[in-house]
């Protein structure tokens, strides 16, 4: 548009001042010159840059907002012991506070402590047994900072609340199942991460006689990278 | 195992995939009186280096709205967007970032999301996908678990999206479609077989932006379960959560 402009205005220019030489001809007195005429008969000329303008595009940059893991570590099922568990994870950073996360999970569950000093039947079969979920969650990054690892050491850090729903398949059934808990984030490069998890899962649940709502802690270790 | 494994070459190959994708760098020179670096992508890490006037650096990558870059000493350190549009470009011109707005919202052909809510007094978790044929149609097919006291259940289904007003802040739809639906009783009823029907839906609700690629949802259906006894169902669901557009 400038550039435009400029064009217009030189243009302009141009044609008055060779205009303006031509006046004194057509004016009724001629009146000798003593001044030099203003401007000379050099054709002026608008010289178009012509170079390629090349922007920065999104493209050209690599964009890390995803994050990818897996975790393994321990969860308590409610009435069902505590026994390994692990899962994987997808994450997409919204902006710098605001992450999104789908993750998936599974672990193995034993014997009630009633089904062991009872002997009586087993309540569930061995496949019942396997509990194994998703959900997905909001998280949100508190207390960004830095740690220091001895005198010349620093990695970005963070701990964030997360919480969302899902769903668990456990004792022969789907549930409606809530997470919520906290986790902390530790960067060893700007593209790989350490996590420490801990989160409690609950759902509703009767196979022990009424209804009643179970927490379901897990803690783990998890390891994810950025791409 | 396996799913553990397959989890493994997934990551092993995304690490690869992003990897190679460094081709010529992305070099800006500093024009304001000089570019805090922090030492992470976020307002709470400290600056723990700046760059003067006249010097370049190279961007390395992006996360959300800070950007990794290296001064010409090898020092690197994060910069927030707005910093880096005080920088210029090769040819001595202010660098501008295409950053997601709005305007772009707009304009974006997809969508993906997931929701939750109630579907007749079941929960339900819903994940979908969205293409956006014109300014005002799209195509929507997602997939919902139903998870209730009774019975649990699946369901596919297809929709038109009319958005009526795409430029209106909280902007209304409206939504036809039909789908499948499986019911599984739950075990402890007697005699009640699982089965699989079809239906229609109708609806309405509201998107609305909220930042960079994040939109909230609404939205109300009203289900006819054409089922193989005498009467048909009818199932009103209230669903609400958060989708993103591309």
């Amino acid at each position: 548009m400038e550039d435009r402009l400029r064009v217009l205005f030189l243009s302009g220019l141009a044609i008055a001042v060779s205009g303006c030489s031509w006046m004194p001809f057509v004016g009724p007195k001629q009146q000798p010159t003593t001044e030099p005429v203003d401007g000379d008969d050099r054709p002026v000329q608008v010289i178009e840059p012509e170079v390629e303008r090349r922007d920065i595009k999104s493209a050209d940059i690599d964009t890390e907002d995803f994050e990818v893991g897996i975790f393994g570590g321990i969860m308590s099922v409610e009435d069902f012991g505590s026994n390994p568990s692990y899962g994987a994870k997808l994450a997409y950073h919204i902006n710098e506070t605001l992450f999104v996360e789908a993750g998936v999970g599974r672990t193995d569950t034993e014997e009630t402590s009633f089904e062991r000093l009872s002997g009586a039947a087993e309540l569930l079969t061995d496949e019942e047994r396997e509990y194994t979920y998703y959900n997905l969650s909001l998280g949100i990054n508190l207390f960004p900072g830095e740690a220091f690892l001895g005198a010349n050491r620093a990695y970005t850090q963070a701990l964030y609340v997360i919480g969302g729903l899902g769903s668990t398949r456990f004792a022969g059934d789907d549930r409606f199942t809530v997470n919520f808990g906290v986790g902390y984030r530790f960067l060893v490069t700007d593209s790989i991460a350490l996590h420490v998890d801990f989160r409690d899962h609950l759902f509703d649940i009767d196979i022990l006689g009424e209804e009643k709502t179970v927490n379901n802690l897990e803690a783990t270790l998890g390891f994810s990278v950025f791409f | 195992m396996p799913l553990l494994r397959s989890v493994f070459a997934a990551l092993c190959l995304l690490v690869v995939s992003t990897s190679t994708s460094a081709d010529e760098p992305v070099r800006v020179t500093v024009a304001d009186a000089y570019l805090e670096m922090h030492t992470g992508p976020g307002r709470g890490y400290p600056v723990d280096y700046v760059i003067e006037r006249d010097e370049s650096v190279e961007i390395l990558m992006r996360r959300t709205n800070w950007f990794k870059v290296r001064a010409d000493n090898g020092r690197e350190g994060w910069v927030r967007e707005r910093d880096m549009e005080l920088t210029l470009d090769a040819y001595g011109e202010p660098v501008r970032f295409r950053s997601v707005s709005r305007s772009e919202f707009i304009t974006s052909r997809w969508e993906i999301g997931a929701l939750t809510g109630d579907f007749g007094g079941a929960n339900i978790v819903n994940a979908y996908a969205g293409y956006s044929l014109s300014g005002n149609l799209s195509v929507e097919i997602g997939g919902s678990q139903v998870l209730g006291n009774f019975s649990n259940g699946y369901i596919a289904s297809a929709n038109l999206v009319h958005q009526t007003w795409p430029e209106w802040r909280v902007s209304p739809f409206f939504t036809l479609g039909t789908g499948v639906i499986r019911t599984e009783p739950k075990s402890t009823l007697v005699a009640a077989e699982d089965r699989t029907d079809q239906f229609a839906q109708v609806g309405a609700g509201v998107r609305t932006w909220l930042t960079r690629r994040l939109i909230f949802r609404a939205e109300y259906k009203s289900y006819v379960i054409f089922t193989s006894q005498d009467e048909n169902e009818e199932i009103e669901e209230w669903k609400i959560g958060f989708g993103f557009f591309f």
